[in-house]
C-alpha cells in the first residue's frame, strides 16, 4: 500500500538539545497510525514538523511521495493538544475563518460547517461565544474545524482529552468513518486503550529515538513470551500440578475466573507447542480457561519505555 | 498573500467591532468636548459677571480716567473721607474691593499712598490691570506736570519686529518658528500616542492566541511572518479608522462650538497706552498664524510624516508582537515594556529639550539618525527646516531598520507563539534567534 507520509531520517535540534534524533517512519495511506511516546519524547516536535510549523535540520519528508511543502498545508488537519478557541468571537465566524485559512473559500466553509453542526445537532452555537460553551462543547467544535476542508492526512494530538465516554465515543466513530471515508490519521495519545482500539501500525518514540514501529499486532507476536493461561477442573488438582510442573515452566496465574480447581500461567519453552500442554490438561481435567498471554499496547509501551 | 488578507480582514473587523473599541472611539471625544464645553462655559459664566470695584478718589482726576470694562467696573462712591473710614465702608458692601486714592502734590506720592482693600485675596488678573492702568495714569500726569507732550512721545516711539529669513530666502518671522514648532511636536506626540496605543493593541493580540491556545491551530495553517504582518497592518488600519472618526468628530464639535462660543472666546486686548496695534487683535494673530502655516514646507512635511510615521510605527509594531509572542501574561510584559518606553521617552525629551533651542544642533542631529527616536525627533524638527541628504539618511537607517526589526520579529514570534508556561528572559529571546 501507497505510503502518505514518509518521515526519513529526520532530525531536530534546539541548540545543544535534541529534540529528534534520525527518526524514520512510514504511514500507509488510509491507515490509523499510532505515535506513542512519554511526555517530552519528541511527539509534539515531529507533529510540529509535519506540519510544518517548524523545519527539520535533517532529514527528508514525502507527503504523498512529493517532498513536504506549502501546499501540503491544506492536506493536512491538525488537532494539537494544547488547542483553543477565540473567546469573544461567534464559533461559526471562527470555524469559517480557521477553514479559509486552510484554503476554503467562505461559502463552501460556511456550509461545509452547517453540515458537520447538523451532524453533532448543534445548529444553535453558530452565533455563540467559546465563553459561553463548555470544555467538551468547544472541543467538538476543533474538533469539526480540524476535519472541516476534508484534508488527506488528520493528526490527532490527544483527541479525547476533556471529553466525557460518551462524547469520546462519538468523536472515535467519527475518526472510524473519516478513515473509512479513505482519510490518514495520526494519532498521538497516551492513553493505550484507544490505541488497541484504532491502530493499525504504531511508532513509539522514546528520548528523541524511535525505539519501536510497525503493524501492531507483528509487534504483539513479537512481544509475545510463550506464556498460557490454565485453568481446569481436574480429579486431582495437585498431581496434574506436579505433573505439569515437571514439564513446563509453571508461573502464579495472572487472571480471574471461578469455576476451576487449578488455576496457573505456563511458559513453554521455544521447543514446546500448545498442543502438547492440552494434550496432558485434556487427558486430566476438563479445560475451562486456555488462553495465550498477549501482551497488551500498554504493556510493551512501559517495557519498551523501561528498556530503552 | 492570500493568508495575509483574510488575517488582516479578521483583525481589523474583530477590531472595530470589539466594544470596548467602539466605546473608546465615541467616548473619547465626548468626553474632551464635554470638559471643553465645561470649561468654556464656566470661563463664559466667569465673564458675565462683572467685578466692580469702589472706588474714594480724593484727587479729583484719576477715577475720570479709569476705564470700565466688561469685566471689571469702577464706581465712585465718595471724593473724601480717611483710610480707616474706607474700610468700614468696604466692610459692609458687596463689592469686589474698594480702591482708595488718597490726595497728595506729586503723582509720586499717590502712587505710593493707593490702596486696595479686599475681602478675599484678589485675582493676579485683577490686580495687574488695575496697576497698570494706574501706572498709565500717573505716568501721564507726570508726563503733563513736567511739560511733556504725549503725543510727541507716543509718535517717537519705535516698534522692532524682526524680519526674519532663512538662507535660502524665505520669509520667516517669530510667529512662524511658534508655528513650526507646535506643529512638529502635534506630530511628535501624534506618532508617540499612536505607537503606545495602537503597538500595545498588536501586543495583545498576539498574546491573546498564545493565551488562547488557539496559536498552534493557525499556525499549522499560516506562515508565522504571514500572520505577524498580517496582525500588525489589520490592528493598524483598525487604528486609522478609530483616528479618523475622532478627527471628523472633532471638527463637528468644534464646528458646534464655535457656533454657540465663538464670541465670547475672544477677549479685549485692554488699552495699553504704549501698544502698537492692540484693535484688530486677534483676528490679526490668527491670519499671521495660518500665513505662518502656509509658510512651513508643507510638502517636506506631508511626505517626511508618512515616512517617518509608517517606519517609526512598524518599527516599534514589531518590536510589540515580538514581545506579545514572548510572554504568557500581562504581567511578564512589564520587563520588556520599560526599555521601549524609555526609547520613546527619550525621542520626545531630545525633541522637546533641544529642538526649540537648536533645531540644527549636534544632539538633535544625532538623534534625528537612531532609529528608535529619529521618527519623533525629525517630525520635530522638519516643520524648522532640515536639509533633504540628512533626511534621506535617516529615513534609508529608518527603513533599513525596520525590515531588520521585523526579520528579527519574525523570528522571536516563530518560536515564542510555541512556548508555554515558561517566563522568558532576554538571554532566551537571544539564543531563540539562533535557531
Amino acid at each position: 500500500m501507497n505510503n502518505l507520509l514518509s518521515i526519513d531520517s529526520v532530525s531536530k535540534y534546539y541548540g545543544n538539545f535534541t529534540a529528534l534524533n534520525n527518526v524514520s517512519l512510514n504511514v500507509k495511506e488510509g491507515s490509523i497510525f499510532g505515535l506513542l511516546g512519554p511526555n517530552g519524547a519528541g511527539k509534539t516536535t515531529l507533529i510540529r514538523i509535519i506540519n510544518q510549523i517548524t523545519r527539520p535540520d535533517e532529514g527528508k519528508i514525502l507527503f504523498n511521495n512529493e517532498p513536504l511543502n506549502i501546499n501540503h498545508i491544506r492536506d493536512i488537519g491538525y488537532l494539537p493538544e494544547e488547542r483553543g478557541l477565540y473567546p469573544k468571537m461567534n464559533i461559526g465566524d471562527q470555524a469559517v475563518y480557521l477553514a479559509q485559512l486552510k484554503g476554503l473559500q467562505r461559502d463552501a466553509a460556511k456550509s461545509e460547517l452547517r453540515k458537520w453542526f447538523d451532524k453533532f445537532g448543534i445548529e444553535d452555537w453558530w452565533n455563540r461565544k467559546v465563553t459561553e460553551l463548555s470544555k467538551g462543547m468547544a472541543q467538538k467544535v476543533q474538533f469539526i474545524v480540524t476535519v472541516l476542508h476534508k484534508p488527506k492526512l488528520l493528526i490527532f494530538d490527544e483527541p479525547f482529552s476533556g471529553f466525557d465516554p460518551i462524547n469520546a465515543n462519538i468523536i472515535k466513530d467519527e475518526i472510524l468513518d473519516l478513515r473509512n471515508k479513505g482519510a490518514t490519521i495520526i494519532f498521538s495519545t497516551h492513553r493505550m486503550e484507544s490505541v488497541e482500539e484504532l491502530c493499525e501500525d504504531i511508532a513509539l518514540i522514546n528520548k528523541s529515538n524511535k525505539i519501536l514501529d510497525g503493524n501492531l499486532d507483528e509487534i504483539k507476536t513479537k512481544f509475545k513470551s510463550n506464556i498460557y493461561e490454565v485453568g481446569v477442573s481436574a480429579n486431582n488438582p495437585d498431581l496434574l500440578y506436579k505433573e505439569l510442573e515437571k514439564i513446563f515452566k509453571t508461573l502464579k496465574p495472572s487472571f480471574k475466573t471461578i469455576g476451576e480447581n487449578l488455576k496457573l500461567n505456563v511458559k513453554l519453552n521455544g521447543k514446546q507447542n500448545s498442543d502438547e500442554l492440552l494434550k496432558i490438561l485434556n487427558q486430566n481435567a476438563k479445560v475451562i480457561h486456555f488462553k495465550e498471554v498477549i501482551p497488551s499496547a500498554n504493556e510493551i509501551f512501559i517495557n519498551s519505555v523501561k528498556n530503552n | 498573500m492570500e493568508h495575509f488578507s483574510i488575517i488582516t480582514t479578521r483583525e481589523f473587523i474583530n477590531k472595530i467591532g470589539n466594544k470596548s473599541f467602539i466605546l473608546m472611539t465615541v467616548l473619547l471625544p465626548i468626553i474632551l468636548s464635554g470638559i471643553g464645553f465645561l470649561l468654556a462655559f464656566l470661563s463664559s459664566i466667569n465673564n458675565d459677571t462683572a467685578k466692580t470695584i469702589s472706588v474714594i478718589d480724593k484727587t479729583g482726576y484719576i477715577y475720570e480716567k479709569l476705564d470700565s470694562s466688561n469685566d471689571i467696573k469702577y464706581e465712585l462712591i465718595g471724593k473724601s473721607g480717611s483710610l480707616d473710614e474706607a474700610r468700614d465702608i468696604s466692610k459692609n458692601k458687596s463689592d469686589y474691593g474698594l480702591l482708595y486714592i488718597d490726595y497728595f502734590d506729586t503723582p509720586d506720592e499717590i502712587a505710593e499712598s493707593i490702596v486696595f482693600i479686599t475681602e478675599d485675596s484678589p485675582s493676579f488678573s485683577v490686580i495687574d490691570r488695575i496697576e497698570s492702568e494706574l501706572e498709565v495714569i500717573l505716568t501721564n500726569e507726570n508726563y503733563r506736570i513736567q511739560g511733556i507732550d504725549i503725543n510727541l512721545i507716543n509718535s517717537s516711539r519705535v516698534f522692532i519686529n524682526l524680519f526674519q529669513e532663512s538662507f535660502d530666502g524665505e520669509e520667516t518671522s517669530r510667529i512662524d518658528g511658534l508655528v513650526s514648532l507646535i506643529f512638529g511636536f502635534f506630530l511628535g506626540f501624534l506618532l508617540y500616542f499612536f505607537i503606545f496605543a495602537y503597538g500595545s493593541m498588536i501586543m495583545m493580540s498576539v498574546m491573546e492566541e498564545k493565551t488562547n491556545r488557539i496559536i498552534e491551530i493557525i499556525i499549522s495553517s499560516v506562515k508565522p511572518f504571514n500572520l505577524m504582518t498580517g496582525k500588525i497592518i489589520g490592528v493598524s488600519l483598525a487604528g486609522l479608522t478609530q483616528v479618523f472618526i475622532w478627527m471628523l468628530m472633532f471638527f463637528a464639535f468644534s464646528f458646534i462650538f464655535s457656533s454657540i462660543f465663538g464670541i465670547s472666546s475672544s477677549y479685549d486686548s485692554g488699552e495699553l497706552m504704549l501698544s502698537s496695534n492692540s484693535g484688530d487683535g486677534l483676528s490679526s494673530f490668527a491670519l499671521e498664524m495660518i500665513s505662518a502655516f502656509l509658510n512651513l514646507p508643507l510638502m517636506n512635511i506631508f511626505i517626511a510624516f508618512i515616512l517617518y510615521f509608517i517606519g517609526g510605527y512598524l518599527l516599534y509594531a514589531a518590536i510589540f508582537a515580538s514581545i506579545g509572542a514572548a510572554i504568557d501574561n500581562q504581567a511578564d510584559a512589564q520587563q520588556f515594556m520599560i526599555p521601549i518606553t524609555l526609547l520613546v521617552i527619550i525621542a520626545l525629551y531630545v525633541g522637546i529639550l533641544t529642538v526649540p533651542e537648536d533645531p540644527n544642533g549636534i544632539v538633535a542631529q544625532i538623534f534625528s539618525y537612531i532609529p528608535f527616536t529619529s521618527p519623533i525627533v525629525m517630525l520635530m524638527r522638519i516643520p524648522n527646516g532640515v536639509s533633504l541628504y540628512e533626511q534621506i539618511i535617516s529615513v534609508t537607517i529608518l527603513f533599513s531598520s525596520v525590515v531588520f526589526m521585523i526579520w528579527v520579529g519574525a523570528k522571536i514570534y516563530r518560536i515564542g507563539i510555541l512556548m508555554y508556561g515558561k517566563k522568558v528572559t532576554y538571554g532566551e529571546i537571544i539564543k531563540w534567534l539562533k535557531y
